[in-house]
């Protein structure tokens, strides 16, 4: 089976707001896929229909070949979900959660107890096994979640905006697991607002904005769909940067982006860098960085939407952030 | 975490087909792991071992002591009449812990990991009522022995007091459809806990529960004679000291199916709007 996930035309309402409006989505085996998206955009929709918390009101998903609706007792066999909030039982210790998931699942009590064993280690959480959750920081938390879907031993992993949140060390460490894990043929799924992650982890990208997908491809292809790249000068001096501007303006023929110390510019002819570093030289002007680079998905994002992907209400709040 | 990269996750597929339902065993067996899991947290939760086991002790020997003299001429002879109310009153301030809990499960997405499960649909609720059921057993209980213990004795034989116990068991797990529906309506488990207040605490105080209907003012009176709690409480007593069972006990009843069905619906409803 070559896509472990695929959905067709997903359609979900709530009351009068179309939450997804005929989204298309495929994860092949052993990938990761990022699904993109600003607030809103119905990430969490489409990860709840994958995972059989929720019906659409159109459309079909297959998850292993099994249909999310009609056989979705299958498909939570082959699953494990960890939101963006961490799913865990505060009044139970550690290992008391891990236990519960190994039990409902169907393992012995010896069989549950090694493998939250072996989580807690995994996540570095054995010395806080014993203690109740709600003495947990939210680093904690959420590795102790992530350690909850993982019992199980999932084919499938959904992640919904796993590292909302998360300090950058923390997030880089649950890059790491996920990349463990595909290493093992385990599929992934994650949604993010974050360009950086979905460049980082994905395989391949679906951009969904107000309920459709406005873009799919790998990291790569969608940074060259939109992207003519980008050259930024930053003079020596700040009292060049009008001289540059002007020159930048001159040879490119487009008004460039201008900052107190860089003039940005999209390029389209590969010569313009080389053009433009002459004329300053002849201008005199000492250039201290001249740098050509692909745009940001975040770039890109803004180029298939016309809006920024995270604005400032949706920065991750400190409250959740590891210890 | 430095460990964490280390993490395997063997490949292979599942030895064994994917089943197509849950069996009736694995769903037995999913009810009490879920039982045991709510039973599990009182041990790191004391609020609600007080709850349980402490506030129940309280009541009693508060109640017989300061007020037993006043209206009954002795704490003894208070506990004879007002034990029932005491039972009763826990009985239902009890099923405020069912929404709370519910709510909680809810607000921190501890639902949405249980329905993602191959697990038996039923099972997430089953396991709470398991639970609730010996919660409920486990206080009244100790209501009964510390009862017993200042002065309390049965009338009756054992048979009506079993009664009593399912007619409260019953009867409190209908009224817990009231907290459940609220659960599902309000964003912080605090607010469910106001409902025991506004609701529970005058329910039960104007009724039969600690003083004779007889000494309260006509319109109270009037009210005290429909009220569930009423209801509840003399048929409890009938079965404990004796008196009249029948009546008070199918009222109650009633009143449960009424809340029950009114309740019910609009919590499941409520709950599918929310997810």
């Amino acid at each position: 089976m070559d896509n472990t996930i695929e959905a067709h035309g997903l359609v979900r309402r709530f009351g009068d707001t179309t939450a997804l409006d005929g989204v298309d989505l495929a994860a092949r085996t052993g990938s990761v896929l990022a699904v993109l998206g600003p607030n809103g955009a119905g990430k969490t929709t489409a990860v709840r229909i994958l995972a059989t918390l929720l019906k659409p009101d159109e459309g079909r998903a297959l998850v292993g070949g099994y249909d999310v609706v009609a056989q979705a007792q299958q498909v939570r066999q082959l699953i494990a979900l960890t939101g963006q909030y961490a799913a865990v039982d505060e009044s139970l210790t550690g290992i008391e959660n891990l236990l519960l998931i190994g039990r409902l699942l169907g393992q012995s009590r010896a069989g549950a107890r090694g493998r939250a064993a072996e989580l807690l280690a995994r996540f570095s959480l054995a010395d806080a096994g014993g203690r109740a959750v709600k003495t947990y920081s939210g680093g904690m938390r959420r590795r102790l979640d992530l350690a909850a879907s993982l019992v199980g031993r999932p084919r499938v992993l959904y992640l919904d905006e796993p590292t909302t949140g998360l300090d950058p060390r923390a997030r880089s460490e649950l890059w790491e697991v996920v990349r463990a894990l595909t290493s093992d043929g385990v599929t992934v799924l994650l949604t993010t607002q974050y360009m950086e992650e979905a460049d980082q982890l994905a395989d391949d990208v679906v951009v969904i904005d107000r309920g459709r997908v406005v873009a799919v491809g790998t990291p790569g292809q969608l940074k060259a769909q939109v992207g003519r790249q980008v050259l930024t000068v930053s003079p020596v001096s700040a009292a060049d940067v009008p001289v540059v501007a002007r020159v930048v303006t001159d040879l490119s023929g487009a008004a460039p982006e201008v900052t107190p110390e860089a003039v940005s510019a999209q390029v389209s002819d590969p010569r313009l860098p080389q053009a433009v570093l002459q004329r300053l030289t002849e201008a005199r002007v000492a250039v201290a960085e001249l740098s050509l680079r692909k745009p940001s998905l975040d770039e890109v994002f803004f180029a298939l939407t016309g809006h920024h992907a995270v604005d400032e209400a949706t920065e991750p709040d400190d409250d959740r952030s590891a210890a | 975490m430095t460990t964490m990269t280390t993490i395997t996750h063997p490949a292979s597929p599942p030895a064994t087909a994917l089943q197509d339902r849950v069996g009736p065993l694995d769903a037995a067996r999913h009810i009490l792991t879920l039982a045991w899991r709510s039973l599990v947290q009182i041990r790191h939760n004391p609020m609600e071992l007080g709850d349980l086991s402490l506030q129940p002790l309280m009541f009693v020997a508060l109640f017989a002591y300061v007020f037993g003299g006043a209206i009954a001429g002795s704490p003894k002879a208070f506990l004879q009449f007002g034990l029932a109310g005491i039972i009763c009153q826990n009985a239902l301030f009890l099923t405020m812990n069912t929404g709370v809990a519910v709510n909680t499960d809810i607000t921190k997405g501890v639902f949405d990991r249980f329905r993602s499960l191959p697990i038996a649909r039923s099972a997430p609720l089953a396991g709470r009522i398991v639970a609730d059921v010996v919660r409920q057993l486990w206080s009244m209980a100790i209501l009964l022995a510390v009862g017993t213990l200042l002065g309390f004795r049965f009338h009756t034989n054992p048979v009506s007091v079993l009664g009593a116990v399912v007619l409260l068991v019953v009867v409190a797990g209908a009224f817990s459809w009231l907290p459940v529906l609220v659960a599902m309506l309000v964003d912080e488990p605090e607010k469910v806990m106001m409902l025991g207040f506004v609701v529970v605490f005058p329910l039960t105080f104007a009724s039969s529960a600690f003083v004779p209907v007889s000494t309260m003012p006509g319109w109270m009176q009037a009210w005290a004679a429909v009220n569930p709690a009423t209801l509840l409480v003399d048929a409890v007593r009938g079965l404990l000291v004796g008196g009249e069972v029948a009546a008070p006990a199918l009222g109650a009843l009633a009143w449960a199916a009424a809340i029950g069905a009114v309740c019910a619906p609009l919590a499941l409803r409520a709950f599918r709007r929310r997810s």
